[in-house]
């Protein structure tokens, strides 16, 4: 086992995730996890969604109070802005996974940081959503980011941090690997 | 499944080693040193899966001078070359003679099961049993081929490594060859350089130059001990385990082999081969962070050589510290492969290999159906395996790596028949 001398504190309790590591073998079933989002029409392209039950360790759980996202287009779109569009929520999912999972390395790797900024750009040609060229697809064509990190480690240590994070991200997964999607329609 | 196998015909044994390649070879020389009787059951004869389940150019990815078993090694002239596949089974070959192993070879286990405190082995020339029971069929029994895959055999050739000799074998145009490890790697090479246009998916993978500062990497693996470190030494040995085998290759020229080169050979180089959608192969989108994860990976491990040699002040002997290349990937690698429209004819699996316990008849596998065990002592009383990665020491799964992995085994093996013999003794007095 790893012995330090000096403490790190990035706020990530990595005990508590390895003995659910420990636990999760033990019990895999504990380990399933559904996540859930309601989604409910405004008006125009606005919509807000709702996120506050989930189910993981054997039952239903629920987050601390209700979290509620507006989405909406900007005014480019003819739209009214209300919110965020979905892709930047996309955006936002990966750089926040990604930053979570700097920190849990970092500590994991006893290695303080001090500041941690990530720069996420997604590239996209809209003619794909407007039906306008079948070669154009409808999402990203690349996505971009780029950590600044300031932290007690040399630059390499930081790099393997960052790419660790990326090997363990969930979203990082869900975004360069296909899934399958079904949608269905309540009559 | 409730009949209770009977004994009826049984043979007994103290000892039954199931495999008779170098590990069951291995352990049966330091049984004979200590008097244990014991017998060799082969499927088929000696150095079986070197003889049928390798490709024809394929050599050892170790050195000569690094094939070595107990009392017996390497004695030619080319310390430094790579045995071929024909080398490698006379070397075996004539170690079993050597030690005069007690082998029964064209004997194939079909079920091992547990009858009272023993081992009933069944095979295909009759039934044994046996106090202790070491599993020596390898660990590389089984290509391992994703479910999405599996269903593409009805439309493509697919093949898995173990159906592959050379690249005559194989349709006129393109290759598709999943998976950069050792085994990836070697194919891609001579299928591009026979004409073949390659696409190579890249998932996660260990990256190692053949050469450093000199001397072939595995000697300073030896060097520093990594070769040796221990299985209870790691923070984390499922994990450890569970690493693909190094990106190596062995030939006269010890020439790197990598995903640069192989670009430079015209090689396609895309990510992960992660699913099929509208008879789409569809690639991971995380082909750099895996080639960076294994740059630093490499960057760590040359880092820890030269920090050996600095503290044994070798400095001034041998060659200079240098980097390869970081892996050089390409702005926009493809995302997707279009299996219908010709422009590959062959799939070849280079996924992995995983071993087959499909005889025995012992709970003793987790629930990924491998064995659980603890440095190769099986959890049931005088069940032991051998050759399996990391399995005792980084080199378990080496030829050179199953010596100390036989002598530990055989020593607590020994310790085992002779208190279950004591426990008898005191149960009759």
């Amino acid at each position: 086992m790893n012995t330090y001398t000096k403490i790190v504190n990035n706020g990530v309790n990595v005990g508590a995730l390895m003995e659910a590591r420990e636990a999760f073998s033990v019990t895999p079933e504990a380990a399933q996890f559904t996540w859930r989002a309601t989604c409910h029409w405004v008006k125009g392209t606005h919509s807000y969604s709702e996120i506050e039950g989930y189910y993981g360790l054997g039952e239903a759980q629920s987050h601390k109070k209700r979290f509620t996202f507006d989405a909406d287009h900007p005014e480019t779109f003819a739209a009214d802005d209300h919110g965020a569009t979905p892709v930047e929520y996309v955006l936002v999912g990966l750089a926040s996974c990604l930053t979570a999972g700097v920190a849990s390395v970092a500590q994991h790797r006893n290695i303080q940081l001090h500041s941690v900024k990530a720069m996420i750009e997604g590239d996209m040609d809209i003619q794909g959503v407007l039906g306008m060229d079948k070669g154009v697809r409808n999402g990203f064509e690349s996505i971009n980011v780029v950590f600044e990190i300031k932290a007690d480690a040399s630059n390499e240590e930081i790099e393997a941090v960052v790419a660790q994070s990326q090997k363990r991200s969930a979203v990082y997964d869900i975004l360069s690997n296909p899934t399958n999607i079904v949608v269905e329609t309540m009559s | 499944m409730n009949q209770t196998p009977c004994f009826r015909r049984a043979r007994y044994v103290s000892t039954i080693i199931i495999g008779g390649g170098q590990a069951g070879l291995a352990i049966s020389y330091y049984l004979s040193q200590r008097a244990i009787d014991h017998l060799i059951l082969e499927r088929g004869e000696v150095a079986n899966s070197w003889r049928h389940e390798r490709w024809d150019s394929l050599r050892l990815l170790t050195p000569n001078w690094q094939s070595r078993l107990p009392g017996y090694c390497y004695q030619g002239i080319k310390p430094d070359d790579y045995m071929t596949m024909p080398e490698i089974i006379d070397f075996i070959g004539l170690f079993a003679q050597q030690i005069s192993a007690p082998i029964q070879c064209g004997t194939r286990v079909t079920e091992v099961h547990r009858v009272d405190q023993n081992y009933l082995v069944q095979t295909t020339q009759g039934d044994w049993t046996c106090s202790t029971l070491v599993i020596a069929s390898g660990a590389f029994n089984t290509p391992v081929v994703p479910d999405f895959g599996r269903q593409l055999a009805e439309t493509m050739t697919t093949i898995t490594p173990h159906q592959y000799k050379s690249p005559t074998q194989l349709a006129d145009g393109g290759v598709l060859v999943v998976g950069a490890s050792a085994t990836g790697l070697q194919l891609a090479d001579e299928i591009q350089q026979s004409g073949r246009q390659v696409i190579l998916a890249v998932g996660e993978h260990v990256r190692m130059p053949r050469y450093y500062r000199g001397r072939d990497i595995l000697w300073w693996m030896d060097m520093t001990g990594l070769s040796d470190q221990r299985y209870d030494e790691v923070d984390d040995i499922t994990r450890a385990r569970q690493v693909p085998s190094p990106q190596l290759a062995g030939s006269s020229e010890r020439n790197t082999l990598d995903l640069n080169r192989l670009a430079s050979q015209g090689v396609q180089i895309v990510g992960r081969f992660s699913g099929v959608r509208d008879h789409t192969a569809q690639f991971a989108g995380s082909l750099p962070n895996v080639c960076k994860l294994a740059d630093l990976k490499l960057g760590r491990l040359l880092s820890t050589i030269d920090q050996w040699i600095e503290a044994h002040g070798l400095g001034t002997e041998i060659d200079e510290p240098d980097r390869p290349e970081p892996t050089g990937v390409d702005g926009s690698p493809r995302l997707d492969l279009n299996l219908a429209s010709g422009e590959i004819k062959t799939i070849i699996w280079a996924t992995g290999f995983r071993p087959d316990y499909s005889w025995l008849k012992v709970p003793v596998l987790d629930r990924k159906g491998m064995l659980r065990h603890d440095g190769g002592i099986v959890n049931s009383p005088g069940m032991y395996v051998l050759g399996l990665p990391f399995m005792r020491r980084r080199k378990s799964s080496f030829i050179h790596g199953v010596t100390d992995d036989a002598y530990d085994i055989s020593q607590h093996l020994a310790n085992y028949l002779n208190s279950t013999y004591r426990r008898k003794c005191v149960s009759v007095a």
